[in-house]
């Protein structure tokens, strides 16, 4: 089969959808792959260089469709595009299909089967295509080069001969792909970095990077399916505001990434927040094209207003077309990975694979949006089983009753006692004694020094010598014969036992 | 009244030992009370062969000396066994001594306890000693150590110990007429048989709880010999090192999650440390360098370094030390993680530590770092294998499942210096080696770190 790309004609587009590098792993899957010459222009990738890769290059959009059986780009279809397209072609790209009931009803009526990149859900295994998170990562840090550039000071704090420069503060809602990237990349140029996020999940994402999380003193989870964040409670939202009040006061740049999947942007910044901010503050507003967080900012244009400075931009992404393109160009490409299963250059849509049934929104002739809803959320699924409790000691459940052993002990004692001499008696409770005192004390030995422990009781156990000194005096040869190896012995024993624990308690220094 | 005294310092000595801040106090306390017993013994109690006496000493003196001075740190093990073998000996000797000499003749009852107190003593002796030469040996690498798996052997361990009974009571009705020495002689074969074959059938990776069992053992013996000599002393001392030995014993095994009845009555380690186990592994293990190794280093917050006993066969303590020393003056917050059964012996990787001048407060045990693991962003596991295996945790068949490990799987990278992929003593594969935040790098410990230490210098 042939993928087609097409040159991007919305205007101010720069990406593309595949990449001379992404066109050589496709052509190893058993496709063929054409591009509309100079699609790659915007984004730096020249014809030559996908002809390099073995991309054939057309100059008619025309025939590119007629001849294409995949046909991938970035933005969903112009009118003069989707007349093009023919029945059963497969089209991928971005659709925004919660909003596109219209195009989505033109692909099922064409017989066009059309995938939306960003309806893949959000689960581990189709991370790898998920343009979503790829685009985001590319906006949130193309948001804090645009804050630095509309900024008038630095960002990182410096003590220099001519004078002290206090570090900028950042203000990140919303502690997404986007947000986290924003963070890292703020936080890397030197920034005070505070986060604010309803999912409590991403406190630890957001503190992993160094950031302060800003605590809201409210319970509430605002995790919702997905890995989305969902509407929250009036209280909550009251909480919120207020908290963002007291921080507009405060900082100098606010990055809002907060969106709710198919819903408008929630307004999170009001004109008296922008009001109370600093002479020469940013706001960059990434959810302009959903309406938007800050009430002021208006869609792709920067706008002073209060001094502020307020960035509205939509094309984050393709602000950046190389990076963009690049990453875009891989997302497809795990995408088409995943869907030609025998790499023979034949697409497969296979409604068991939950990624594939999630992007895709129209298949012979019916609307298949929205799928249903996916399993997986990224929030930690609190766990309800206690985990099992490995460490019990087996020693301990395997003793049984200790009453048992006591009365047999006691009875052994009592038996003992009848039979045996009264000096007899008078040395074993001597020995009884010493094994409590002896398990007394050992218990609480450090492990570290296990060694020199084993080292000294060898030395000490040497008190056998006693029991060879009372018998070297004997006049039996034979018994003194003994006697004396048995003191040479524990001599070397005694000596060496203690000389070594020394030696190595020698070593045990702070 | 001396013995008295030197009773109370040797347990101060051991209660001193608990503590590295009381230890070497500890020690010198134990090197009193031996004095004091000793001086007591010779003055009051010896009469005559003076020459012989001193003179043995004098010897033994030098010879333990010696040992103890020449002995690498890395040796300990072997040290310390073949210093309890001739606790061992000189227990056998002893019990025959007094059996040949007749001193003090009891009658009835008491000849009879006396008799069974000789016989004891004598058989704890042998087995300690056999047991602890077998135990040497295969620390010192002279014999495998695989466990040596005789067919129906808990039949022979059986068979051993009803002859060593049957033995006794010849002895005792014996013994009752005068003679006895011959049943004495044969019970003492049976006891260094019984002993080989004990130590013999362990595999290398349960040594520490064979070494502990037996210095509880030669306590044992010298608990014996007390009361065959109705010597208060060497019952309470006997006793202190018996309970002690057997306390280090039973911390080893839960270590390992083994039953300890099972080892005080030897032949342990059943059919668990032979043969794989059915568990697959998926992922490949990925290989670094020693240059990445060193970069992961510098970079890092927390560094956690867990030896086991490859740290000891490449000598490489010192260089993990010097690492260490390096991180720490770049403001690398560097760790040790020790298990309780790393290496040959209860508390090996501490003493190695030691003598490689790490200061003993940032080495620490396992239940105390395991919940850090998640705040670690390397850890560098040294020659381990067993004690790092997920496995024990998370595959409940396998045959080390149960057993407490060190968790470094939870930490953000774990690099493992190995010279293979060869598994560890219980022949259990580590999925360890396969996680995804883990690198392998392969060679000798030594040359690697070597090269990790070149690699943050320059």
């Amino acid at each position: 089969m042939r993928i087609g790309i097409p040159k991007e004609n919305f205007k101010g587009e720069r990406r593309v959808a595949t990449t001379p590098d992404a066109a050589k792993e496709l052509q190893k899957l058993g496709y063929e792959v054409s591009i509309e010459s100079g699609a790659g222009d915007a984004a730096k990738f020249r014809d030559s260089a996908y002809q390099d890769a073995g991309v054939e290059v057309t100059t008619s959009k025309q025939k590119l469709f007629e001849d294409s059986d995949i046909i991938l780009k970035v933005r969903e279809p112009d009118g003069d595009e989707l007349q093009m397209l023919r029945e059963g072609q497969v089209f991928i790209s971005f659709l925004t299909p919660a909003q596109n009931a219209e195009l989505l009803a033109t692909f099922a009526e064409k017989n066009v089967t059309a995938l939306s990149v960003e309806s893949i859900p959000r689960i581990s295994r189709a991370q790898k295509m998920d343009a979503l998170s790829s685009m985001a990562n590319i906006a949130g840090y193309r948001a804090i080069v645009e804050a630095a550039q509309h900024f008038g000071r630095f960002f990182t704090g410096q003590i220099t001969a001519a004078g002290k420069i206090p570090p900028a503060k950042v203000l990140v809602i919303g502690a997404g792909v986007a947000g986290l990237a924003a963070i890292g990349a703020a936080k890397s140029m030197g920034a005070i970095v505070r986060a604010f996020d309803t999912r409590p999940e991403v406190k630890e994402q957001v503190e992993s990077m160094d950031a302060d999380f800003l605590m809201l003193d409210f319970e509430e989870e605002g995790s919702g399916s997905g890995g989305y964040a969902k509407v929250m409670s009036e209280e909550f939202i009251k909480a919120e505001m207020a908290l963002f009040a007291e921080q507009a006061e405060e900082v100098d740049i606010i990055i809002t990434t907060a969106l709710i999947p198919g819903k408008p942007a929630p307004e999170l910044i009001t004109e008296d927040m922008v009001k109370s901010m600093r002479e020469g503050s940013v706001i960059v507003d990434l959810a302009a094209a959903m309406g938007g967080n800050c009430k002021l900012s208006e869609p792709d244009k920067v706008v002073v207003k209060h001094g502020v400075s307020i960035i509205g931009y939509t094309d984050l992404p393709s602000r950046l077309p190389t990076q963009s393109s690049q990453l875009y160009a891989t997302n497809l490409r795990h995408l088409l990975n995943d869907m030609t299963p025998e790499k023979d250059g034949v697409i497969q849509i296979d409604f068991e694979d939950e990624a594939i049934r999630g992007a895709t929104v129209t298949k012979d002739r019916e609307v298949t949006f929205p799928p249903p809803a996916p399993k997986l959320s990224a929030a930690p699924v609190k766990k309800d089983e206690p985990k099992e409790d490995i460490k019990t000691n087996p020693a301990e459940e395997e003793k049984g009753s200790p009453w048992l052993s006591y009365v047999l002990g006691g009875a052994a004692f009592l038996g003992l006692g009848l039979v045996a001499p009264a000096s007899f008696v008078a040395h074993f409770t001597v020995f009884v004694l010493a094994c409590f005192v002896g398990y007394m004390v050992i218990w609480n030995v450090s492990p570290a020094l296990h060694t020199p422990l084993m080292s000294v009781t060898n030395a000490i156990s040497s008190i056998i010598i006693i029991g060879a000194l009372l018998q070297i005096s004997a006049p039996d040869p034979w018994v003194m014969g003994l006697s004396g190896l048995a003191v040479l012995i524990t001599s070397i024993n005694i000596f060496g036992g203690f000389a070594v624990t020394q030696r190595m308690l020698d070593m045990f220094k702070k | 009244m001396a013995y008295i005294a030197a009773t109370i310092l040797f347990i101060l000595a051991l209660g001193g030992l608990s503590k590295q801040e009381s230890a070497r106090r500890g020690n010198v306390l134990g090197m009193i009370g031996m004095g004091i017993a000793l001086l007591v013994t010779i003055v009051g109690l010896v009469t005559r062969n003076f020459e012989l006496l001193i003179g043995t000493m004098v010897v033994g003196g030098l010879i333990g000396f010696t040992l103890a001075k020449k002995v690498e740190m890395t040796q300990m093990p072997e040290l310390v066994a073949i210093l309890h073998s001739l606790v061992g000996l000189a227990a056998m000797f002893v019990g025959y001594a007094n059996f040949l000499s007749h001193a003090t003749e009891y009658i009835g009852i008491e000849k009879t306890i006396h008799d069974i107190e000789t016989y004891i003593g004598i058989l704890i002796g042998a087995l300690t000693f056999s047991g602890s030469v077998v135990a040497y040996l295969k620390l010192s690498g002279k014999w495998g150590g695989k466990p040596l798996l005789l067919p129906a052997r808990h039949w022979l361990n059986l068979g051993l110990l009803i002859l060593a009974v049957y033995f006794g009571f010849a002895f005792v009705n014996e013994a009752a007429l005068g003679g006895g020495i011959q049943p004495l002689m044969l019970m003492t074969f049976v006891a260094l048989l019984f002993g080989i074959h004990m130590v013999a059938a362990i595999g290398g990776a349960d040594m520490p709880v064979v070494v502990s069992m037996l210095n509880s053992y030669s306590g044992w013996a010298a608990a014996a010999l007390g009361f065959m000599l109705s010597n208060d002393l060497l019952i309470v001392i006997g006793a202190l090192v018996g309970s002690s030995g057997a306390i280090l014993s039973y911390i080893m095994c839960r270590a390992m999650n083994r039953n300890f009845i099972s080892v005080i009555a030897g032949g342990f380690g059943t059919g668990t440390s032979s043969g794989g186990s059915g568990i697959t592994i998926e992922g490949e293990a990925i290989a670094t360098s020693a240059e990445e190794l060193a970069a992961q280093l510098v970079s890092a917050k927390e560094v956690m370094i867990i030896p086991g006993y490859g740290m000891a066969v490449a000598q490489a303590q010192h260089m993990v030390s010097d690492i260490a020393k390096l991180l720490r003056k770049k403001k690398v917050n560097v760790r040790f993680g020790i298990h309780p059964v790393a290496g040959r012996m209860p508390g090996h990787m501490n003493v190695l530590l030691a003598e490689a001048k790490v200061p003993y407060d940032i080495v620490f045990e396992m239940d105390e770092i395991n919940q850090d693991f998640p705040n670690i962003d390397v850890s560098i596991v040294i020659g381990a294998n067993d004690i790092v295996n997920p496995a024990a945790q998370e595959v409940p068949d396998s045959p080390i499942a149960g057993m407490p490990v060190l968790e470094p799987w939870n930490g953000k990278t774990t690099v493992v210096l190995k010279r293979g992929m060869a598994t560890g003593y219980a022949g259990v594969e580590n999925p360890l080696f396969y996680k995804e935040n883990t690198r392998m790098l392969f060679g000798d410990a030594r040359e690697s770190l070597e090269a990790v230490f070149r690699a943050i210098g320059s």
